[in-house]
């Protein structure tokens, strides 16, 4: 039992707007003041401190054959030391970090939850087996449809029944969490050595087209009413110009509601929010994005922010890595997998006095400002725009325009004339990046239990050196970037797992997935799914995904 | 018991029957893994049969002893016994070394130069129109790798073996040979200078030699002509590339080649490994620790370094004073002057099976037999994951059994 005492909460699910007040926790739970002895419990004394949720990462590569053959090919990412074994594991990393560096490193900065944003579904035993030697965090993972040929099929047969079915045979035998698409079409094309350049392109041999899969699987999506929507990478990423794909995606959806979420996620949209012909006159698109996201009220982004350094591009856009490895001659590993899509890696460094870099840092920054708070989650797509460890750097720039002025000054001027950053005088404050990085994220995720610190919510609790109510993070935004990286408590379960910066305690999280099976009939879809298995996959049907006894600490979500 | 997965090579088929002791469908090799043969009846100390609560003990006593004691093998177990086999050498300062070290390593010094641009062997059985074994001889090693995955398999876009050109490229006129539509003879020690030449050809350049290490510049052009009219073409290469001359830098420039044969039409590389779970021995310490072989922990963290930190290295420069030898026979296949010292250190052995190492080990300790007496997870030679089973009771334990029972021994013994 815990009682946290005096601390300054925010805790923007609630509408607790740094109120001095008492956190009470029990069996892993925020309880009522009544629930618990107080004389048994352990006091933390939380004075002048702020008091919110552990943190929520929704877009995250932290599992599975691409970040793990980013490790293998990048040794040089892997020669800095974080921790000398001991009482903990050793840990080594850069940007790339070996599983437990991971848990330990989204706690060091009061995260207690990230989920995995892009498995191969074939290989999603590889991606438990790595997410459960990440330990503190709970943990998901979705699985990857959008190029799936059992997706083509039932979309060119505009059969919803068969494909509702299919998506909860899959997230079952998966044990995944939701449903994730990579540039639909696209990368089925790149197995022909191209890709799709339109929401209208056809993909060979089942006609169907990037507008009618993002389509046909929100509404399956919807209709199976799963926690969380559909979550897109979308077409034409790192084009410039594609900024129109990324909206007209974002309209595909229009006029579908959900109650309780969005109905679409627009991923790493820093990455697909670019203006321009070519890469000599690049600009921003952001600004217009912002206004569509705005304005809608069914689409949440996440902002895909580099970060100045190094970074690994990895992402189940097969056909865009190659286009990247063509475009800076680095390293290109490429999976292409079976019927289901495929995946490349490239190693990258953001330079802040190349102009793209320095434009594409703009457009993260400006899509973090120009987007309500209710709308934008913080994300840097680690490794992709860079380390996730800099989420307290992403925090206060969003917060202090005084700070970004003296980081622009470091970058290229390009961004003056190609971006409405050095403009923008919005400075979001504290609750807004609190709600940016907890509870938005938990809701988009339908996460009821995280992201907040309601009565019944898991005791996921992060405590920083910061009064919000004494602070000024637009000019002291020195000692919130600082206050961020380095939490006087991190709560996981009611445990402490983090004191003043420091790791004190290993636990072990657990790894939600959802089963949406009872929400549909299999029997729609087994004579496809034999048919397809025998011809077109290379392991058998019953041999394929992953039985709930294999992972380590499971947590079924039913839907019904 | 249907849809048994088989745990002898890295083409881990999935389609055995087992049957009163006996398994069907699978190749000649595959059944062996799974009839009876020879074991070590009871764990041992020198010789005299102890438990194995005795065995483990004494193996985690000389793990703990030693100030850089060798773990080495893991090819041919699960992944579950390899992460804590990694998690060991972590805790006592030891070195984590595999198999691969002494076969396809150098396919993963030529990802680290390179990447790997790759495909699953599904992609292959659905779309090769080209595939190349290159040093390759699956006929022998991998049986039923050409039907099921690359040569008379059938898929999406190819419906027929005629659909599909297969070249071999190798020293000798291998069985594999026999199945291809070219063959391809090269001089012993020349893939390195071949490779270059198809480069050069693809990207429009003249060759001015008459020959290329044993091979007509004709037939090299119309070779490279094959390649570049491929719809989808795969590179399939084995230790014929990798243990000869040049080694990572023949997988290296192999490399190359497909980057640039992907700027006209889609090609992958792949390596054909060996056993059942090479790729998973290489896979579990890259998560755990970051590199996939020749690491070591005597700093408290982990180090890459293959000129060193390989077990032959370690053991030749005599840089090692214990060693657990877990599913692997080095005293069988090592250089001599490793043998050699393997013979004066204290030696753990964990192995269903007696071999040449059991007769220089300290401790001994019989396992159960993945797949058919254990269960646990194995990446198939593409990354590919698969269950492999248990079909049958039995009194050994099994590895992980063994391999969680050290590693609680050892956490007492060092904290």
């Amino acid at each position: 039992m815990l009682w946290i005492k005096n601390g300054i909460v925010i805790d923007p699910k609630n509408g607790i707007e740094g109120e001095k007040m008492d956190i009470f926790v029990k069996e892993g739970k925020i309880v009522e003041e009544s629930e618990v002895k107080k004389e048994e419990c352990k006091v933390i004394d939380a004075s002048n401190k702020l008091v919110v949720a552990g943190g929520v990462e929704m877009h995250s590569h932290i599992a599975g054959s691409k970040i793990n053959t980013g490790r293998s090919m990048r040794p040089e990412e892997m020669r800095v030391v974080r921790n000398v074994a001991g009482k903990f594991r050793a840990v080594v990393g850069r940007v790339l970090l070996t599983a437990p560096g991971i848990g330990y490193e989204y706690a060091k900065m009061g995260y207690t939850t990230a989920v995995e944003a892009a498995s191969p579904p074939i290989g999603s035993p590889h991606t438990h087996e790595e997410l459960d030697a990440i330990p503190i965090l709970d943990k998901a993972a979705l699985p990857v449809f959008g190029n799936w040929h059992f997706v083509f099929k039932f979309v060119s047969e505009k059969d919803q029944e068969k494909l509702q079915a299919f998506i909860a045979w899959a997230i079952e035998r998966t044990k995944g969490y939701g449903v994730k698409i990579v540039n639909p079409g696209g990368v089925e094309k790149w197995m022909y050595g191209s890709n799709v350049r339109t929401l209208d392109d056809e993909v060979p041999i089942y006609g169907v087209t990037p507008r009618e899969i993002i389509t046909e699987v929100v509404k399956a999506n919807e209709a199976l009413n799963l926690p969380h929507c559909v979550h897109i990478h979308c077409n034409n990423l790192g084009v410039p110009g594609n900024y129109e794909t990324t909206i007209e995606t974002m309209k595909l959806v229009s006029g579908m509601k959900n109650e309780n979420r969005p109905v679409l996620h627009v991923t790493h949209v820093q990455f697909n929010a670019y203006a321009g012909s070519s890469w000599r006159d690049v600009s921003s698109g952001a600004e217009e994005i912002a206004k569509y996201v705005n304005k809608a009220d069914n689409i949440t982004i996440d902002m895909g922010q580099p970060i100045f350094g190094h970074a690994t591009a990895m992402t189940g856009d097969a056909p865009f890595q190659f286009t990247l490895h063509k475009l800076i001659g680095a390293r290109w590993s490429n999976k292409d997998t079976e019927i289901e899509g495929g995946a490349g890696i490239v190693p990258i460094v953001y330079l802040p006095k190349n102009p793209v870099h320095a434009l594409q840092w703009a457009i993260g920054l400006e899509l973090g400002l120009l987007i309500d708070s209710d709308k934008v989650v913080i994300s840097t797509d680690w490794p992709n725009g860079g380390p996730f460890t800099e989420y307290p750097y992403i925090m206060a720039m969003l917060m202090s325009k005084r700070m970004r002025e003296k980081e622009l000054e470091r970058v290229s001027p390009y961004v003056q004339k190609a971006s409405s950053l050095p403009a923008i005088d919005t400075e979001k404050t504290l609750y807004e990046v609190i709600k940016m990085s907890r509870s938005l994220p938990a809701k988009i995720l339908g996460m009821e239990n995280k992201g907040h610190l309601g009565v019944g919510a898991d005791a996921d609790i992060a405590i920083y050196n910061i009064n919000p109510n004494e602070v000024d993070p637009s000019a002291e935004y020195d000692l919130v970037n600082k206050a961020f990286r380095k939490p006087a408590y991190t709560i996981k379960d009611g445990e402490i797992v983090v004191k003043d910066g420091e790791l004190v305690a290993e636990t072990w999280g657990r790894t939600f997935w959802v089963d949406a099976t009872k929400k549909v009939s299999m029997e729609a879809i087994e004579a496809d799914l034999d048919e397809y298995f025998q011809n077109y996959y290379t392991v058998e049907r019953i041999n394929f995904g992953v039985d709930e006894r294999w992972v380590k600490k499971p947590a079924r979500l039913e839907v019904s | 018991m249907e849809n048994v997965v088989c745990t002898f090579c890295g083409s881990v088929c999935d389609d055995g029957v087992f049957e009163d002791g006996d398994v069907r469908k699978l190749c000649a090799l595959g059944k062996s893994k799974f009839s009876k043969k020879e074991r070590i009846k009871a764990p041992m100390i020198d010789g005299k049969e102890v438990s194995y609560e005795e065995a483990i003990e004494k193996a985690a006593e000389i793990l703990v002893e030693a100030k850089r004691p060798l773990l080495y093998g893991w090819a041919s177990t699960v992944n579950e016994a390899i992460r804590l086999g990694v998690l060991i050498a972590e805790k006592v300062g030891g070195i984590y070394d595999q198999c691969a070290s002494v076969c396809h390593a150098p396919g993963t010094l030529a990802l680290i130069e390179e990447g790997v641009p790759g495909g699953t062997l599904g992609s292959v059985k659905n779309r090769a129109d080209v595939v190349i074994f290159w040093g390759a001889n699956p006929v022998e090693a991998h049986p039923r790798h050409p039907t099921r995955y690359s040569v008379m398999a059938k898929g999406l876009l190819i419906k027929d073996r005629k659909n599909r050109k297969v070249v071999v490229i190798d020293v000798r006129e291998t069985k594999t040979a026999k199945l291809a539509d070219i063959f391809v003879q090269i001089k012993p020690g020349y893939d390195y200078a071949i490779i270059s030449a198809l480069r050069a050809i693809v990207k429009g350049e003249k060759i001015e030699a008459d020959e290329v290490g044993g091979v007509p510049v004709e037939k090299l052009y119309e070779l490279a002509e094959l390649m570049m009219n491929a719809k989808y073409g795969v590179i399939f290469y084995g230790l014929g590339v990798t243990q000869s001359r040049g080694r990572d830098r023949n997988v290296e420039n192999a490399i190359k080649l497909v980057q640039q044969l992907n700027r006209k039409t889609r090609w992958v590389i792949w390596p054909m490994r060996g056993h059942y779970n090479v790729v998973g021995a290489g896979e579990v310490p890259a998560w755990e620790v970051g590199y996939q072989f020749a690491i070591d922990f005597s700093r408290g963290y982990p180090r890459f370094s293959p000129a060193e930190f390989t077990a032959v290295e370690a053991l030749v420069r005599r840089d090692c004073d214990a060693a657990l030898i877990i599913a692997s026979d080095p005293a069988a296949h090592f250089p001599r002057k490793a043998v050699e010292h393997l013979k004066k250190i204290p030696v753990i052995q964990i192995d269903p099976h007696p071999n040449l190492t059991t007769l220089l080990s300290n401790v001994v300790i019989p396992s159960a037999i993945a797949g058919l007496e254990a269960e646990g997870s194995v990446y198939r030679m593409d990354g590919i994951v698969l269950r492999v089973k248990k079909l049958v009771e039995t009194e050994y334990w099994s590895d992980v059994q063994i391999l969680e029972k050290m590693y609680e021994e050892v956490v007492k013994k060092v904290g």
